[in-house]
């Protein structure tokens, strides 16, 4: 049996909503194998986007633990928590979170270049992938001279540019129209079917059922996974 | 680890990004930076000022006055009392000494100069025919005293070019008669231009045969002497002979004060020097209102760019690299108003030395670049804590813009 690319034991997190503590995680255990593709769903204060951004190592458990790619992420410092952000994992946020000052080839190459990596390899791979997600006439446009679809396609190439292991989309079609959201449904399951791992939090049951498994979250935790075409689990 | 060219861009980009931030920011570095190097450029072109005049007179010289002063160097005593008076025979002992090449000996007073209706009251000096020679003053017209003259009164002077002008205007003064106090004198030369010598404004003086100055004054006592060396490797023996001499000659009693002209020039190189940086430190302070400035606007950038600094740290910046880069902003900004400063400060002196010729300000090195390292330092530690609060905070919240 293989490790899981990604293992969550027992994570919790409580955050204080005023005098209230608020348990936004409660006792969450996840594996997740490498080339999966995964939905998470459920009302808002699930604690869906918490969880994504634990397993992005955006927040810090207050316990448990988190290995990803066999490292355990709990026990890192902020320095290396970065790097292994960095190298493994692509964000994609609903409002794009592009700079606009720089252009779609600068922001997509961002995390090369806070990696150091030199200018010319960075050109090279980002009209690669501009070329693949079909925006190689956008690569000196500004954001402001984009459409929704084109801007979430840059953050998706900004997402990839350090090939990661893991993608993570929270809401990655919350401010398209429809059909700019399917396109950019199926680039992101393009990029899976190449191997990558990809968990989508969504609020479209349409789009969640796409995935080949789904997690539902209630009140911080995991209340059903189940796999396309098989019956639901009950989760922790 | 960004690359420092990247950051460099970076830096570029969010410059272009707010153009006016930037200029106001720009600004008031170059303002602060130029201005330090403005003042202390003052205080360095009195000190040059001051050198030239002391070299131009010779550096070989010491100058003996009557009186015992326990402290050496700063500024000589216009007046002194002493039970002995120092007299013109004193100086003729000392030009006997082996290392003496010139003697001039000093006694002066005002006294109201006169010829025709126009009269002045200026400094009348009495000395010999070496005191143009020590003073390495230059006759425009005529000619110096005959060494003989000094030995008896004669009623003879040389003026200033200044003192000229006022009793002559633009006639030839040369063999004319001029009054000193009730005496008559022939003018047998006139001092070519010069500005101030020492503090004594050489254009406007008389000077007179010393024997003839004694009479005039009705006083042997001497002002002071000069005397020129002619080793000066061997100036602490003469001066230990001067001493010896003079001892001798007033019954044991060492009652003279012997400055050398290097020790005046190092007291007030040290004295110029400290009022050069005094003042460059006041100036300073306009640097650090500058400082205050950025830390100010950087405040207000972090705050403007926390979706910025979230989306950094969730694409993998660390918290360093955000405060570096937040610190590299602040560092390239403040570097290009250095630059400007420092360019806008020697513009300024160039501009001054062109139309002020005869002050010439000098920006001394040492405060160019202090000044560029204290303008970076200010600019470093005012957005230390603006760019520590931009690498705290929090990716998630940040990229929300709250």
């Amino acid at each position: 049996m293989t490790k899981p690319l990604i293992n969550l034991n027992e994570i919790n997190k409580c955050y204080q909503v005023g005098d209230q503590p608020l348990q936004v995680l409660n006792n969450i255990k996840l594996n997740i194998d490498s080339g999966e593709y995964i939905s998470i769903m459920g009302p808002s204060g699930s604690g869906k986007s918490t969880l994504l951004n634990m397993i992005g190592l955006l927040d810090r458990p207050d316990s448990g633990q988190l290995i990803i790619d066999d490292i355990p992420t709990h026990a890192l410092e902020e320095e290396q928590r970065a790097k292994v952000r960095r190298n493994n994992i692509g964000f994609i946020f609903q409002n794009f979170q592009l700079i606009p000052r720089l252009t779609a080839e600068e922001n997509a190459a961002l995390p090369m270049m806070l990696a150091g990596i030199d200018i010319k390899i960075r050109k090279q791979r980002v009209a690669e992938l501009f070329s693949q997600l079909g925006i190689e006439q956008r690569l000196h446009h500004l954001p402001k001279q984009l459409s929704g679809g084109q801007l979430q396609r840059v953050a998706i190439a900004r997402a990839m540019v350090m090939s990661p292991k893991i993608l993570l989309a929270d809401e990655p079609t919350g401010n398209l129209d429809q059909r700019s959201g399917w396109d950019v449904i199926d680039v992101l399951e393009s990029l899976n079917t190449e191997g990558i791992t990809l968990l989508v939090v969504t609020h479209d049951l349409q789009l969640g059922q796409r995935a080949a498994r789904q997690l539902a979250m209630v009140d911080g935790k995991i209340s059903e996974d189940c796999t396309k075409g098989e019956g639901h689990d009950q989760a922790s | 680890m960004i690359k420092l060219v990247d950051r460099w861009q970076f830096s570029l980009k969010v410059m272009a990004m707010y153009p006016g931030r930037t200029l106001v920011l720009v600004l008031a570095v170059a303002i602060g930076v130029s201005s330090v190097l403005l003042l202390t450029s003052i205080g360095e072109g009195a000190r040059l000022y001051i050198n030239k005049e002391f070299n131009s007179i010779g550096s070989d010289l010491l100058i003996v006055l009557p009186g015992k002063k326990q402290t050496s160097g700063g500024s000589l005593p216009f007046y002194s009392t002493t039970p002995r008076e120092l007299t013109w025979r004193d100086a003729l002992a000392i030009k006997q000494l082996s290392n003496v090449e010139f003697v001039a000996p000093i006694n002066a007073g005002t006294a109201l100069v006169s010829a025709g209706n126009l009269s002045r009251e200026v400094i009348t000096i009495g000395s010999t025919s070496d005191f143009l020679i020590v003073r390495k003053l230059v006759l425009a017209k005529g000619r110096g005293f005959y060494h003989s003259e000094q030995q008896r009164i004669r009623h003879e002077a040389i003026i200033g070019s200044k003192l000229k002008k006022s009793l002559f205007g633009d006639a030839r003064a040369v063999g004319q008669w001029l009054n000193i106090a009730d005496r008559r004198y022939r003018v047998v030369g006139v001092l070519k231009e010069r500005g101030e010598s020492l503090g004594l404004d050489m254009r406007d003086m008389a000077i007179i045969p010393i024997s003839s100055a004694e009479s005039l004054f009705n006083s042997t006592a001497l002002f002071r002497i000069i005397v020129s060396l002619k080793q000066k490797s061997r100036e602490e023996v003469t001066k230990q002979q001067i001493i010896n001499l003079i001892k001798q000659r007033h019954d044991g009693e060492e009652d003279i004060t012997i400055v050398s002209q290097n020790a005046m020039m190092d007291a007030f190189n040290n004295i110029t020097q400290v009022v050069t940086i005094a003042i460059g430190v006041i100036a300073g302070i306009s640097l650090l209102v500058a400082g205050f400035l950025i830390m100010n606007v950087s405040y207000i950038s972090v705050v403007k760019r926390k979706a910025e600094i979230g989306l950094l740290k969730a694409i993998g910046a660390s918290s360093n690299e955000v405060q570096l880069l937040f610190l590299q902003e602040s560092s390239v900004l403040t570097i290009i108003g250095a630059v400007l400063g420092v360019t806008l400060g020697y513009a300024l002196v160039f501009t001054s030395n062109a139309f002020i010729p005869y002050f010439s300000l000098a920006i001394p090195l040492w405060s160019t670049l202090t000044t560029l390292i204290v303008a970076v330092l200010i600019s470093i530690g005012f957005t230390w804590f603006p760019a520590k609060k931009a690498s705290s905070l929090d990716p998630v919240i940040a990229m929300r813009g709250n």
